[in-house]
């Protein structure tokens, strides 16, 4: 796979090169990424990039700077994977920044700038961020029956105390050692997975359990795609009720607009929703737990019926409808209101064996 | 009740009034309004008499000017001359007579026309310092030179002569003229100004010059040439008014109306002489004297409706266009951009005048200011009438509303509404007539004729297309070096990309990209932006 990788940058110079020998203006051509250019592929269920591109010269006034700065990421990453190390997307802003010369001008002002860039670069030669050495900061929490092998060392998922193991950016070079496990409960927040694993949730129903601390990172969404692919573990995902919620569940399963160029490699089409939703608010009797929706939740839940994915569900219809009609939502954290060990023991055991999920 | 007063009363105080004694009142009406601007009259009416003399005596004008500060704000102006001289004879009556003059009665292209400039200086100089004007004046280099000492009498606007001399003492070379006033005055610099752009629209003239503190100028001449001596001309039948032709009629030696028009008026010829008299219903063989006023009348308005060619216009006596480039390349050695136009001449009121334009852009003058205070200056404008500079009066002058009438933002310059343009830029403007017709008789703003308006606009707008075209030019090969800088500047981090990413020496990589960037230097377009294409 590193071999493949680097014969694809050295693809993209010896094009660019091969421009300036035939005395060309030099390119580089970029898939667009922009809404415009995202399909919903309904027989994969995912979000993917159209096929409209655009090109990058480097004689043109507009795109100079850009064209400069893929190359210099192109670069940074090729000498990664020669010297076979990672760097985290802040390590290499502060390692391509500099003073052009002659000027006062920076080849990149801020991180914001050269993040953008990676992606760029990403579609452009069809790899992952993770393939070109490049590492995002460590987010979401795993624990379960499972031994794993991560750069030589074995890792039992089990017996990590109270913390968990931290997902990091890069999976993709994980090694499942034993998987003992029926299927693969998310949960949104870090709050939710604490109370879980402290109840010993993952030990009496024989799960992987996963907190993703909000929207989940790429990392975390290939370990879910590869749980459930390479083990064929049902995945259950568990979110607050509300837009947000509901636009998490989303993206693990179908991916994300930003990101529709690797919805293949790291999305996982079959999970479902298992809770929150607005009827479990009236079914379990949350009613005083609920929270008032804002105008932003009222707008965006009014987003969310538009997409394709949403829309084919009258149930998800239903739901939707409900947060924008009642005005409420709740947060999973309200299943307290029922006592400590109500989520644990009674709300997911009943969802779970009731198999009352959305698709 | 109080005793009625009688018209014979009146009588016993009513008396004329001498030129004299009205200008005498009413200095301010010959430009004498404030000490700065008498000086400033003194240096000009004198220097504009010397330029006119040396011009119709066909030599080159060498001028001498100096200030001397003799007291507080007592000053001696001194202008001398290589021009023809003056007669002893004539003397007394040029420099000490209001209104009297070679210039009034005929129809020539010349500085002044009234013959009240150096009177009145003299006349000013007795009214603040008392002191006489002097003159000294060489006709011929084997004669004397011949010495005077002067006052106006203002009652009978007569010179009243003090002292009259030959002297031995040899002031002038071969010939010249050299006046001498005292006069109460405030120097300031702007009699630089004057002399400088003096010096502009008189490029064959050498002028130096003294300042009070001692400081030597000399503004040299760029054209070895005098102008092409300028015709004296006839009345055009477009200009005429009643009284000048009442008077034309009075004084011709014409037997009938027919050689009248045709002998006293330019353009007219036996057929437009014919066409006149048939529309105004007279008999063209009707004796000139014997015309009454209804005859006058009728004649008037036909010669002003007839079709007649324009006036000649080898009377008119314009700068140049290569000639007013040359001689503000001199002035200006700085400056970015110098052009200038010539229009042709048009006609007003029967008297043909020319416009010409110069323009004079991005110059360094004096301390440099920052971009903010650039940004705010109006540009200065230059005004000449028979090449005078034109120093008062600005806004009061027809020139001066055609620059503000001609939208300026068209030739890349700013501009607000309807003001001057800003920016870093001189505008000359000048005209040339027979007669210029003035707001006043101190000769500072040129009245508003349509006709005039109208063609220095015209002749700005030429101008302008020119310094348009030169502006889009410079921007344009400043986009373009800017363009090429940014890719020159990043051309170090993509060869050493490129390098890394193949495998090559960076060293390669560079010499060939920079060889492409300079290959492209003369592409001025980019590449179309960003297209969508499907694969």
């Amino acid at each position: 796979m590193t071999k493949e990788m680097k014969k694809e940058l050295e693809n993209l110079g010896q094009k660019v090169l091969q421009d300036i020998e035939k005395k060309e203006n030099p390119s580089i051509e970029i898939p667009i990424r922009a809404l415009s250019n995202v399909i919903f592929d309904k027989k994969a269920g995912q979000l993917t990039l159209g096929d409209k591109t655009a090109k990058r010269y480097y004689f043109n006034v507009a795109h100079a700077k850009k064209f400069m700065q893929t190359l210099m990421v192109a670069s940074f990453s090729k000498q990664l994977i020669d010297q076979k190390i990672h760097a985290s997307i802040r390590d290499m802003y502060y390692n391509l920044k500099r003073t052009l010369p002659n000027s006062d001008e920076n080849t990149f002002d801020e991180q914001s700038e050269s993040d953008p860039i990676i992606v760029d670069l990403e579609v452009a030669i069809d790899v992952l961020r993770e393939q070109l050495h490049l590492t995002t900061d460590r987010k979401g929490i795993v624990a379960g029956n499972v031994k794993i092998q991560d750069r030589g060392d074995i890792i039992d998922w089990s017996k990590l105390g109270s913390g968990g193991w931290s997902i990091p950016s890069t999976v993709d070079e994980v090694d499942f050692k034993k998987v003992d496990a029926e299927f693969v409960l998310v949960v949104e927040k870090n709050a939710g997975f604490e109370r879980l694993h402290e109840d010993k949730f993952w030990q009496k129903h024989n799960c992987i359990l996963i907190g993703t601390g909000g929207q989940p990172s790429r990392g975390t969404r290939l370990l879910i795609q590869r749980l459930n692919d390479e083990h064929k573990l049902p995945v259950y995902v568990f979110c607050d009720s509300d837009s947000y919620g509901f636009y998490i569940y989303s993206v693990i399963k179908s991916g994300s607009i930003s990101l529709a160029h690797v919805s293949d490699r790291i999305s996982t089409p079959s999970a479902r929703y298992l809770g929150l939703t607005v009827s479990d608010i009236y079914e379990y009797d949350l009613k005083k737990a609920a929270i008032k929706a804002k105008d932003v939740d009222i707008k965006r839940a009014k987003e969310l019926l538009n997409y394709e994915w949403f829309k084919k569900n009258p149930r998800w219809q239903k739901e939707i409808n409900l947060l924008i009609e009642k005005g409420i939502k709740a947060e999973i954290e309200a299943l307290s209101h029922r006592g400590l060990k109500f989520m644990s023991e009674e709300y997911l055991p009943e969802k779970i064996k009731k198999k009352d999920f959305l698709d | 009740m109080s005793e009625r007063k009688k018209a014979e009363d009146f009588a016993k105080e009513q008396k004329e009034i001498s030129v004299s004694e009205f200008f005498e009142k009413n200095k301010h009406l010959l430009g004498f309004d404030n000490p700065t601007k008498s000086l400033l009259m003194a240096v000009k009416e004198a220097v504009d008499n010397s330029l006119d003399a040396c011009e119709e005596a066909g030599i080159l004008p060498d001028l001498v000017v100096k200030i001397k500060n003799v007291k507080e704000d007592i000053y001696i102006v001194s202008v001398s001359d290589n021009g023809p001289g003056i007669v002893k004879e004539q003397i007394p009556r040029i420099f000490g007579k209001l209104l009297y003059g070679s210039k009034f009665h005929r129809l020539k292209q010349s500085r002044g026309q009234q013959g009240i400039g150096i009177s009145s200086v003299t006349l000013y100089s007795q009214l603040t310092t008392g002191v006489p004007t002097k003159v000294w004046s060489k006709v011929e280099s084997k004669k004397k030179t011949h010495y005077c000492e002067l006052h106006l009498d203002t009652t009978k606007n007569e010179p009243d002569v003090i002292k009259e001399e030959d002297i031995e003492k040899d002031i002038l070379g071969e010939h010249g003229v050299k006046i001498d006033m005292e006069i109460h005055g405030r120097y300031r610099k702007t009699v630089e100004d004057y002399l400088k752009q003096t010096s502009i629209s008189n490029p064959f003239a050498k002028i130096m010059y003294t300042a009070p503190d001692g400081t030597k100028t000399t503004f040299p001449r760029s054209l070895n040439e005098l102008p092409k001596p300028s015709k004296t001309m006839r009345p055009h039948p477009h200009g005429m008014e009643f009284g000048i032709l009442q008077r034309l009629l009075q004084k011709t030696s014409s037997r009938t109306l027919l050689s009248f028009l045709t002998n006293e008026f330019s353009s007219v010829g036996q057929q437009s002489a014919k066409e006149i008299c048939k529309s105004a219903k007279l008999q063209d063989s009707m004796k000139p004297q014997d015309m009454e006023r209804g005859d006058i009348e009728k004649l008037i308005k036909s010669m002003q409706t007839s079709k007649v060619q324009r006036p000649p216009t080898d009377c008119l006596s314009p700068i140049g266009e290569a000639e007013l480039e040359k001689s503000l390349k001199k002035e200006y050695p700085s400056a970015e951009f110098i052009t200038s136009i010539k229009r042709e001449p048009e006609v007003y009121r029967g008297f043909p005048f020319l416009i010409e334009v110069g323009i004079v852009y991005g110059f360094q003058e004096g301390k440099k200011k920052d971009d903010d205070e650039k940004r705010e200056d109006s540009i200065e404008l230059i005004r000449f009438a028979n090449r005078v500079p034109l120093l008062y009066q600005q806004s009061a002058c027809a020139l001066t509303d055609a620059v503000k009438g001609v939208d300026w933002r068209r030739y890349n310059m700013q501009q607000s509404g309807n003001n001057l343009p800003v920016g870093q830029m001189k505008l000359v403007i000048h005209i040339c007539s027979v007669w210029v017709p003035f707001v006043s008789e101190s000769k500072e703003a040129v009245a508003s004729y349509p006709e005039i308006i109208k063609e220095t606009k015209l002749a700005l707008q030429d101008a302008g297309r020119k310094l348009a075209s030169y502006l889009s030019g410079k921007r344009r090969v400043g986009e373009q070096k800017r363009r090429l800088q940014i890719f020159d500047r990043y051309s170090g981090e993509v060869a050493s990309a490129i390098a890394i990413l193949v495998g090559k020496p960076e060293k390669e990589v560079e010499k060939k990209l920079k060889s492409l960037i300079e290959s492209r230097a003369h592409i001025k377009e980019d590449t179309p932006e960003e297209k969508e294409q499907g694969k």
